[in-house]
């Protein structure tokens, strides 16, 4: 087994205070933190040293005791790494992320020191094409069932019947609403646009994510969540610039502001969605009518993972139902995978934040590897965010 | 007198040895692999692509609002930092009691102990919905922002670097000669020129050093306006993230980087000129 010359280094401070952060908002709970941040490790290693617990033999290969994911925030059951590590003995070093360009600069930058991460449907082909991740075993991922699959999720993780991913679960782009601050019911992006700028002055989060706060200004005329076109590139502009002195922020991490009660109202993936309203029942969840993105999460092995042993065990033990219903439960994001649903209970199925009407799924659409790659998009968000 | 020279040749060389490896490794390296990379291309799905051109300097004016942001905001905020931190350095270097002196530099100095972002993070929660403002709440003023705004930007720039201002200043008060003050008296001046024209003046070079050092980081500052301000300031820190860690367009990111160099040093040896002049006879040598 390569050893990467990350392995045994402590947690970064930006990442050891992302996990403290979500011990005070409460997504996560003390033992969890310990785990995460590796202090729970280091204990468990220590006790290991001095003879206190035995390490647990793993018959088939040799994992290793360590690897580290690349995943997004509020993603996981941090219990399934827990496990995870009690029964194969590697501990699991989570990184968290903000966009997918964020990972794919590190892995093109190499040495992520990644053995599994969690892409966005429309960075696969790319990721495919630079030639970084691994055309996946299935024989090592006996767990995972395609059959059990819905198509509609799953076909960017096979490029000519090779599969480079396989789906964690899929969601949607919409946006959250502090419903006792602006109590208007609100049905479409031109709404939450307006809304930016009148009720919600001051108080309305954008992503800092060309994809969807783009696309979703896109969507205010009506135009395509993709679109590259540059006439409606320009009018979408035209709005985001002149929405911009309204803002409260330009910050993927919304959770914390709407939990403290300073923004009102954000741009939301599903999951964040789902958890917010759990945990306040003010804060609603809304598609567009218009339209916006559906997507689907995967998990795949970069090429010069450092422990692919470990990264092909731990994707195989997600892959197993009884373990990934835990983690929709934790990140309330939907599953892909038919098994699992039949294991959801009842009022997760119900959901209508997590299986959103049939009629508001129709619009949506999933975002494109140009979308992502556009040197145009990137340059207008650019002038955005400095305007 | 041959072998004392080759001794004294050998110690420089250890002696200055790890510097300049070390600014070798980290500095001399890869500024020639950002000068590489600005003359190079965007790759199609990102990162570099060999080529030579300056088609990437020819785009700097795509970032102009950036840089602007930045030539405002860094020498506008080293100057908040100095009014803040005048009269704290002054107090402890003429006016604290002896006793007194050294516990109340530690207590500017531990606040240094825990990293800048810990401490920006601290600030968004005293600022955030559930600190100042609840407690404003409770008090009956409702609905008060005080986090993501300018003033808020302010106040953390001023925090974080408040302790690189207030000890060059302390250090160049301390070493004044009471003498002055007091034959600036006798001579009839009154307190304000005396502070004007001996105080104030000698500790000029202390002024400059902690107004450079508090600008050339505040050059490169991204976290607290992206903590504070809600990412809706854009400096040139800011734009550089994003062409590394997000359009992933380094030919142009390194092209602003080599130009932030370029600019840091001018004001570096605008700054050494200035106070050079100013301070009338020593000069202070930053770099």
């Amino acid at each position: 087994m390569s050893k990467s010359y990350r392995d045994g280094l402590p947690i970064s401070p930006d990442k050891f205070v992302d996990q403290l952060m979500r011990l005070k908002r409460g997504s996560i709970g003390r033992r969890e933190f310990l785990g995460l941040t590796g202090l729970g490790v280091a204990t468990a290693v220590m006790a290991r040293e001095i003879g206190l617990m035995p390490t647990p033999a793993f018959a088939a290969e040799n994992l290793g005791d360590r690897m580290s994911i690349a995943t997004w925030p509020n993603y996981h059951d941090p219990a399934t790494f827990e496990n995870f590590k009690k029964d194969t003995g590697v501990a699991v070093e989570v990184n968290v992320f903000g966009s997918n360009e964020e990972m794919l600069a590190k892995l093109q930058a190499g040495a992520s020191g990644w053995s599994l991460f969690v892409p966005t449907n429309y960075t696969i082909s790319t990721y495919k094409k630079l030639g970084i991740i691994e055309a996946l075993d299935m024989a090592k991922l006996a767990n995972f069932d395609g059959s059990q699959e819905d198509p509609r999720f799953t076909s960017e993780g096979t490029i000519d019947g090779v599969t480079y991913a396989v789906p964690k679960n899929w969601g949607t782009t919409g946006f959250a609403v502090n419903t006792k601050k602006l109590a208007k019911p609100m049905t479409s992006w031109k709404e939450f646009w307006d809304t930016a700028m009148a009720e919600g002055d001051g108080r309305t989060m954008v992503h800092d994510y060309q994809l969807t706060t783009i696309g979703n200004a896109l969507k205010y005329y009506g135009f395509s969540f993709n679109s590259l076109k540059p006439d409606e590139l320009a009018k979408a502009e035209e709005l985001l610039l002149k929405v911009k002195p309204h803002l409260f922020a330009v910050s993927s991490d919304y959770q914390p502001s709407m939990r403290a009660g300073d923004a009102w109202m954000t741009m939301c993936w599903t999951n964040d969605g789902a958890q917010l309203h759990r945990d306040i029942p003010e804060i609603a969840y809304v598609l567009g009518k218009e339209g916006g993105e559906i997507w689907t999460d995967f998990y795949a092995i970069p090429k010069d993972a450092p422990n692919k042993p470990a990264g092909y065990a731990l994707l195989n033990y997600l892959m197993t139902p009884q373990v990934a219903v835990k983690e929709h439960l934790a990140n309330g994001a939907p599953s892909t995978d038919a098994r699992v649903n039949k294991l959801l209970p009842k009022e997760v199925l119900d959901n209508p934040i997590l299986y959103p009407a049939a009629d508001l799924l129709k619009p949506l659409e999933f975002g494109a590897a140009a979308t992502l790659t556009d040197p145009g998009r990137a340059e207008l968000m650019a002038r955005f965010k400095s305007a | 007198m041959h072998g004392n020279r080759f001794r004294h040749n050998l110690l420089t060389a250890l002696l200055l040895g790890p510097a300049t490896a070390w600014l070798v490794v980290f500095l001399v390296l890869p500024f020639i692999a950002i000068t590489v990379f600005s003359v190079g291309e965007r790759a199609p799905e990102g990162g570099y692509q060999a080529a030579f051109t300056l088609a990437q300097y020819a785009n700097l004016p795509a970032r102009a609002t950036a840089f602007w942001n930045t030539m405002v905001l860094a020498p506008a905020g080293a100057l908040a930092c100095l009014l803040v931190a005048y009269p704290v350095a002054y107090y402890l270097a003429l006016r604290a009691p002896e006793r007194w002196r050294l516990i109340l530099l530690a207590l500017v100095v531990i606040p240094f102990w825990t990293s800048l972002l810990m401490r920006t993070y601290a600030w968004m929660y005293v600022l955030g919905g559930r600190g100042i403002p609840a407690l404003l709440a409770y008090v009956g003023i409702e609905d008060i922002r005080l986090i993501n705004t300018p003033g808020a930007v302010l106040l953390g720039i001023v925090y974080g670097y408040l302790p690189l201002m207030i000890l060059p200043i302390y250090v160049s008060l301390e070493r004044l000669d009471r003498r002055l003050l007091e034959a600036s008296a006798d001579l009839g001046a009154t307190p304000v020129s005396t502070f004007l024209g001996v105080t104030l003046r000698l500790s000029l070079p202390g002024v400059m050093t902690g107004f450079s050092l508090v600008m050339i980081l505040l050059l490169g500052e991204y976290l607290i306006p992206t903590l504070l301000g809600g990412g809706k300031v854009f400096f040139i820190g800011n734009a550089l993230v994003d062409l590394f860690l997000q359009s992933r367009n380094w030919p142009f990111g390194s092209a602003i980087a080599i130009t932030l160099v370029l600019v840091s040093v001018v004001v570096l040896i605008a700054a050494n000129r200035i106070s050079t002049r100013l301070s009338g006879a020593r000069r202070v040598d930053l770099i």
